[in-house]
């Protein structure tokens, strides 16, 4: 099978006329889920390939007015990991970032990929959603925000358009004191789909006492989703083994996995509950300004809290 | 559909029309006659066709290749005369780095990225570097003591 067409756009409103008239099904950016699936045998490549490598407009970090970040669609996983900002800030990206496929996958595959790809196993989509992250869409027509909580509606599905594209991820400014993780049940460490991943986010006050808490789940769901009464259950008290399990337990209980060839449900629901328990811990403790070094699905041992 | 393609390839300049479907890897191995780059599983999990575009590792098996248009790609014959790479090619060979010899190129590859940006690496940093090189005859210690000692060496 061979694409007939190639359009390699050289700025955004050229990327867009393309994908008026062909449809966004053919965009390829670093090509990690694309290419590799045409090379697999899982899909077809499109009739017309619509590469948007060159949209250089829309590679890179930038802080907004409100002291939040911004992220280019086409930022690599090793530009994010490379991002102090990311490492400092929003350190479940970066935990994230760190264990996708290898260091050539890190290289080109993108974050809008792996967001527009929408596999429920996607590494960056809880850690996106603890934060609250926006996206941003534009067609000929429009330009949109979107939360990222609304975006995703099944496996490899979503509400965006088919003569939209994903330009960027907007994160609003995380408060002080505020501490987050990303850790993956792993069965190796490299080129690796999530049996079950877990994002948390903890916000603690003066006195330590927990101000706010998010948990979102991937691999236990159509979708990456986050479970609100997890992190609520944590706001208002000091954290201690007895309601990070309760929180543990509440994740579990809201996950929804399938059996496959990587895990049964059973397993995948039981292992949400103890991925839980270890990214809060990871998050609380980077929260109160202790460090644990990046990718937390390796160094999660280092976290007290 | 025949699309334009220039990139420099170990320093040489190329052009040719390809398809919009042709993998970086295929073009080089089979348009470009540059048969170090291996097609191992292609579908990027095992790093045999391992290249550096811009000099950072990439998987050519699974890059379209007009997305590598107007770059410049390195293949493990450019690296031949690159002192670090010769230095890694060396101490795979010296210290029983090279069983088959299959997944060789892209391991030479990767590892000279490695130490090119962190001469001194820990283990488990070129652990992690070489993650995504699979190496069939399962001589991965003797890997990582080859790049190991290649960091000794240009020390």
């Amino acid at each position: 099978m061979t694409a007939r067409q190639y359009f390699a756009p050289s700025n955004v409103d050229e990327a867009l006329k393309v994908i008026a008239e062909h449809g966004r099904v053919g965009v390829v950016a670093g090509g990690t889920d694309a290419v590799v699936g045409h090379r697999s045998g899982k899909h077809q490549l499109a009739d017309v390939v619509i590469g948007i490598h060159r949209l250089q407009d829309l590679n890179g970090i930038q802080q907004t007015h409100d002291g939040g970040l911004s992220i280019g669609s086409l930022t690599s996983y090793a530009s994010l990991l490379s991002s102090s900002e990311i490492l400092e800030r929003l350190t479940a990206l970066a935990d994230a970032s760190a264990i996708v496929g290898s260091c050539a996958t890190r290289n080109v595959g993108t974050l809008g990929g792996n967001i527009v790809n929408a596999s429920p196993a996607m590494d960056t989509g809880a850690p996106l959603m603890v934060f609250n992250a926006v996206i941003e869409l534009r067609s000929q027509a429009h330009t949109r925000q979107l939360p990222i909580t609304e975006l995703w509606t099944g496996p490899g599905l979503s509400v965006i358009g088919d003569d939209e594209l994903l330009v960027s991820v907007t994160i609003p400014p995380m408060p002080q004191q505020s501490g987050s993780s990303y850790l993956r049940l792993e069965y190796r460490r490299a080129m690796e789909i999530a049996v079950v991943g877990v994002a948390a986010r903890v916000t603690l006050a003066e006195d330590g006492i927990v101000a706010a808490a998010s948990i979102a789940l991937a691999a236990v769901g159509p979708t990456c989703f986050l479970v609100a009464a997890a992190g609520h259950a944590l706001v208002g008290q000091r954290l201690d083994e007895s309601n990070i399990a309760e929180a543990g337990a509440i994740a579990a209980a809201a996950a929804k996995p399938i059996s496959d060839n990587r895990a049964s449900e059973n397993y995948r629901r039981q292992m949400v509950s103890v991925l839980t328990r270890r990214a809060i811990t990871v998050a609380a403790a980077r929260a109160a300004g202790r460090t644990v070094r990046v990718p937390a699905s390796q160094r999660w041992r280092e976290a007290t809290i | 559909m025949i699309n334009p393609l220039s990139l420099a390839v170990n320093g040489v300049p190329y052009s040719a029309g390809i398809e919009p479907h042709r993998t970086l890897l295929s073009v080089l191995r089979e348009e470009l006659g540059i048969t170090g780059p291996k097609e191992g599983c292609d579908d990027s999990e095992c790093g045999a066709c391992m290249v550096l575009l811009d000099g950072e590792p990439t998987n050519a098996c699974c890059f379209l290749a007009l997305q590598a248009d107007g770059r410049e790609v390195t293949t493990i014959e450019g690296i031949a005369d690159n002192p670090v790479g010769s230095r890694i090619q060396a101490r795979m060979l010296e210290d029983g780095g090279i069983q088959c010899g299959f997944c060789t190129p892209g391991i030479v590859v990767m590892a000279t990225a490695l130490l090119s940006t962190n001469p001194n690496p820990d283990e488990e940093e070129i652990r992690n570097a070489l993650a995504g090189n699979l190496c069939r005859c399962t001589g991965y210690q003797k890997i990582v003591a080859a790049v190991t000692k290649a960091a000794g060496d240009l020390a």
